[in-house]
């Protein structure tokens, strides 16, 4: 039987189950317009274009009105599955979306398995890997980060950097072959030093690229933040009131809830994992403690460390023991001070001078605002959108990271004045590396280049 | 007038010569047909056998029990080992040879050889019953049955020959083309395409002023390309080669007669190398260069004829000789025979099986530039594999196909029937994925059981391998046991020769003299070199071991014959017309498809795995 049952239409609620304002229930396939068709009473969808929106009645089997929609048309081949689809946006409720799918299950099409739309793109040749891969990444986008990284991956932009590299690359390969293949000719023999620095340079390439596979990581599950203090600190409250402010906003995904992650948290688009450090620890002091490995390996893990203190309660003297302490993390530290309210302005300026604090009361919510903006400043977005290749994927960062290890040795060859068929070898694995991201490098390629960069035969 | 022949080969080149004698030392009743007996084995383009990856080819050749290698050390008027500055991969024996001699030498051997008759006729046709070849008829209508035949009709088929605006029909400067062959076989569905090689002028050596020129001797230590030692390899002397260099005056006279070359003209419209261009094509595509490299190479012992390789063309005579009075050196020259280019029929080598026999037609087997190679080695390994694989055919034994891993002559069949080519296809040694793997040195090692296996690798050259084997085995094991302490090193501690023979500098060479040399005295030079090689490059070489057999494995997943590559959308468009074409029988063939991309074969291994998963 064939790979994909390309006869199948399918189905399936795009947008998140769960009560919302509008859904949206996709279809792919051959029938896909028909199955439509037969519940959409306000025209004929057969006679419309590609690429329109059509406003209208869905009506169920015993012609009772089930919702009013909007159905947009992509016919094929130049829908994303290359497939006809039809897209229903109705209204969220649990009933409509239930009877919608039901109903057009019954008129012939099969809830599509997960990711079987881009496995229809895929194979119908709409993607390559790395585009299907980041298909995958942007439905598991979690925020406006995450989303752009996503689309510029979709887009091609690593292939882009990826086939950049491996140009790099080919010519050095084609430079090494030459003095191989060709020794007897009267071609330019490269330099020892040139080779060198054409190594160096597709290594400063790869760097940055794996660099940001971590930041990469954390804009696609979140930013890792931690939260501690002292437990009478407040930190409990802080969570919570960030959480509460947010909680209808996000809505937590099965399956990546993490040991210690008591929420997930959204500020201008930007995604975190919130870390309670409380539940390691209830009876003694969290910092103090941070010999215990487990802790200390979990706030290692978070990009940003929350310090919080009571203000009416807090010694100067304590707070400076602990943040040297957290100093040894090495890890950007935002410190709060909070309970304000029981304090004088006096007391607050002079702590927020002393340690740069940002002053709240958990408990009434003031300056939470001014919270989240330091927050967002201090884990320097700047940085991410300057970047302009993020790497997210694994595998993409397994070959990256393989690529750069063989360029190393390539370097190390060069410097042992190695014979240069011995640094091939090591050359044709970092193209076979690149090759699972962007397609092979071949022979052909290689020779291909080498006779037109260079005259060669007698 | 004919007796019934096993094998019937057509054409007396490098690939003709290998084929006959190859099929009649294993015991078949061989038929030579050449449209000129006097011209067996001839050297049409330069004097010269192996080189860079075609030295190579040579020692697998010989190894296998092939001729060619023991007739270019028994012809030889120099000999150089190319590469050295490299590691042993790399080191590529090559001889300059006597031409005459060469042919002559060839000539010999098979007219030695009892069971090869010879004819002199031109083949017109192929005789075909039921989808099998049973004989040829030659021009003149002569009916000759066999159970085989082998085509290597080189540049003979529909050739012209291009010299400036002239064009005449020929096989070779001089020689009639073939006609019949390739309008047959297309109107039984083989599809053939056109391709252009040239040659350059041969010139008077009397007429050169050397003496302007960078000499370029042979090496002092003459091993040769055969692993049997013969008598002529101990050549006293050598001849030189010498090397001049065009100049912008050259240039600037070509550029101003390009309307006169049938390359830029238009006349010409197949594909040429592009690694061997013409003179003209180097100065047009290589505008900055300012000189081009010219090789003077005598074309013999005891001849004025000199071929002057760099200088291909096919301008008017008028033009390349007053070009080539331009030339440092060549101010005098007196011109023997102009430069031409000449176009032949060559037939898409992807209609062939591994075993190099045609798929339309049974016992029909190809070799050499019928299947659009070119160079004398590659031509002449091809008739070796198809001489056999003749023979085995007729003998209903499974044909000898070598993998990538296990030979170049692996690496160029597989190119050729899996992945065709549109240029005239040469060797590099950049073609093979385990570079490492395929040396001279060790051809005989990687080689020589299988020749005897077969029959055509006399048992004392069997015995003379596992003697090698045996001999390296056991210095490795000595050196590993020897252990020595170097002077001023920290820390102090003995280390075995074996491990430091790894560093870089360190030879074996320096232990002929001193506390060590007993060790290694009783061996031979050819001993002490491969157990050097195979200590110092041992790291690699196992690596490389360990890709080959992954590559074998993944090589030998097979793809349902059922396929229909259509279902698969995601395939490139170029990848999928290659795989429709080719039906490649395993992941490893498809692989080797040029214009089947990585994606392509990572789609179709998905695809194969959910085809298996759900039946």
């Amino acid at each position: 039987m064939p790979l994909v049952t390309q006869k199948d239409t399918i189905i399936a609620l795009s947008t998140p189950p769960g009560q919302s304002a509008i859904a949206l229930i996709r279809l792919s396939g051959k029938s896909a317009l028909s199955i439509v068709n037969h519940f959409f009473k306000t025209k004929d969808l057969f006679l419309c274009a590609s690429h329109t929106v059509h406003f209208g009645t869905l009506l169920d089997d015993h012609q009772a009105v089930l919702d009013e929609v909007v159905v947009t048309l992509f016919r094929a081949p130049t829908s994303f599955t290359k497939e006809d689809v039809v897209e229903i946006s109705c209204h969220g409720a649990y009933f409509i979306i239930h009877r919608i799918l039901q109903i057009m299950i019954r008129q012939g099409a099969r809830m599509a398995q997960p990711g079987e739309f881009t496995q229809r793109a895929f194979f119908n040749g709409q993607l390559d890997l790395t585009q299907a891969e980041a298909v995958a990444d942007l439905i598991a986008a979690r925020s406006a980060t995450a989303h752009k990284t996503a689309m510029h991956h979709l887009k091609g932009g690593l292939s882009k950097s990826v086939r950049l590299l491996k140009d790099k690359i080919m010519h050095f390969a084609a430079l090494l072959e030459l003095s191989l293949d060709f020794a007897e000719e009267d071609v330019p023999v490269a330099a020892k030093e040139d080779l060198k620095k054409l190594v160096q340079d597709i290594l400063d390439t790869i760097q940055p690229m794996l660099e940001s596979f971590t930041l990469g990581n954390a804009i696609k599950h979140g930013i890792p933040m931690a939260i501690v203090g002292q437990p009478n600190a407040g930190k409990s409250t802080l969570l919570n009131t960030l959480l509460q402010e947010e909680r209808a906003l996000v809505s937590s995904i099965p399956g990546t809830t993490r040991d210690f992650i008591e929420g997930t948290l959204m500020i201008e688009g930007v995604h975190f994992q919130l870390i309670d450090t409380a539940g390691l620890h209830h009876t003694e002091d969290m910092v103090e403690s941070m010999g215990i490995q487990k802790t200390y390996e979990i706030i290692k893990k978070s990009h940003l460390i929350l310090y919080i203190f009571d203000i009416s309660s807090t010694t100067a003297q304590q707070i400076e023991k602990k943040l040297s302490q957290i100093k040894s993390f090495n890890i950007p530290t935002l410190v709060i001070a909070n309970k304000i309210d029981r304090v004088t302005p006096a007391v607050v300026q002079d702590f927020c001078h002393a340690f740069r604090c940002v002053p709240i009361a958990a408990q009434l919510g003031k300056n939470i605002q001014q919270l989240k903006k330091t927050i967002l400043e201090q884990i320097q977005l700047a940085k991410i959108s300057s970047i302009d290749t993020i790497i997210t994927n694994e595998r993409h960062y397994e070959s990256l990271l393989r690529s750069k290890e063989a360029m190393e040795k390539v370097l190390q060859g060069i410097q042992n004045e190695l014979s240069n068929e011995l640094l091939v070898l090591d050359i044709r694995t970092v193209l076979e590396h690149l090759g699972t991201l962007v397609g092979e490098v071949t022979t052909e390629d290689v020779l291909g280049h080498i006779f037109a960069k260079f005259c060669i035969g007698k | 007038m004919f007796d019934s022949y096993d094998i019937i080969v057509v054409g007396g080149g490098h690939a003709g010569c290998e084929a006959a004698a190859a099929a009649a030392k294993l015991g078949k009743k061989v038929l030579l047909i050449t449209m000129n007996l006097a011209t067996i084995g001839q050297m049409s383009c330069n004097p010269a056998m192996g080189g860079i990856a075609k030295g190579q080819i040579l020692r697998e050749i010989d190894a296998l029990g092939g001729m060619s290698g023991i007739i270019a050390d028994q012809s030889m008027i120099q000999f150089r080992m190319l590469n050295l500055s490299k590691g042993p991969a790399m080191w590529s024996p090559r001889t300059q040879n006597d031409r005459l001699l060469f042919a002559s030498y060839w000539k010999k051997h098979l007219e030695s050889i009892q069971n090869i008759n010879f004819w002199q006729e031109t083949v017109g046709e192929i005789l075909i019953e039921n989808n099998q070849v049973i004989g040829v008829k030659t021009l003149r209508g002569i009916t000759i049955k066999s159970k085989a035949v082998i085509l290597t009709n080189g540049t003979f088929l529909n050739g012209i020959i291009h010299i400036g605006t002239h064009q005449t029909t020929g096989g070779r400067n001089g020689e009639n083309n073939s006609r019949g062959i390739t309008e047959q076989l297309n109107s039984l569905g083989f599809k053939s395409g056109r391709m252009k090689t040239g040659t350059p002028p041969r010139i008077d050596a009397r007429s050169i002023d050397y003496s302007v020129m960078e000499e370029q001797k042979g090496d002092q230590t003459i091993t040769g390309f055969s692993f049997q030692k013969h008598t002529s390899q101990q050549i006293t002397q050598q001849k030189s080669c010498y090397i001049t260099y065009t100049n912008t005056k050259v240039h600037q006279l070509l550029k101003d007669n390009l309307a006169y070359s049938p390359l830029y003209n238009g006349t010409i419209q197949s594909t040429g190398p592009r690694y061997c261009p013409s003179i003209e094509d180097k100065i047009i595509r290589f505008k900055d260069k300012e000189r081009h490299q010219i090789f003077v190479e005598p074309e013999g012992w005891n001849t004025i004829e000199t071929y002057i390789n760099g200088f291909s063309t096919s301008l008017p005579e008028k033009i390349q000789y007053q070009a080539l009075h331009l030339v440092r050196g060549f101010e005098n020259v007196k011109f023997l025979k102009p430069g031409y280019a000449i176009e032949y029929d060559y037939f898409y080598p992807t209609q062939l099986y591994p075993s190099l026999e045609t798929k339309n037609i049974q016992h029909l087997f190809f070799a050499g530039q019928i299947n659009g190679t070119t160079g004398y080695e590659e031509a002449a390994c091809q008739g070796l594999i198809a001489g056999i694989n003749a023979v085995q055919k007729i003998n209903q034994i499974s044909p000898l196909i070598l993998s990538r891993s296990q030979a170049y002559i692996g690496v160029l069949i597989d190119d050729l029937v899996h992945k065709g080519t549109e240029e005239p296809y040469r060797m590099f040694t950049s073609r093979a994925e385990f570079r490492m793997l395929l040396r001279q040195d060790n051809a005989d090692l990687r080689l020589t059981k299988i020749g005897y296996t077969i029959g055509l690798a006399e048992k004392s050259r069997l015995s003379g391998v596992e003697k090698k084997l045996k001999e390296t085995q056991y210095l490795k094991e000595t050196l590993k046991k020897t252990k020595i302490m170097i002077n001023n090193e920290i820390p102090q501690e003995k280390k075995s020769i074996h491990d430091l023979l790894k560093r870089p500098g360190m030879h074996l060479e320096q232990f002929k003299t001193g506390q060590y040399r007993d060790i290694i005295k009783n061996y031979t030079e050819e001993i002490l070199q491969q157990t050097e090689i195979q200590i110092k490059y041992e790291a690699y070489i196992k690596k490389e071991w360990t890709r080959a057999k992954q590559y074998d494995s993944l090589a030998k997943q097979n793809i349902p014959i059922t396929i229909d590559y259509d279902q698969i959308k995601a395939l490139s468009n170029e990848g999928k017309e290659k795989l429709k074409k080719i039906h490649p029988k395993t992941i490893g063939q498809a692989n080797s498809i040029s214009g089947v991309s990585a994606s392509d074969i990572a789609i179709l291994a998905i695809y194969i795995k959910k085809l298996t998963n759900h039946s």
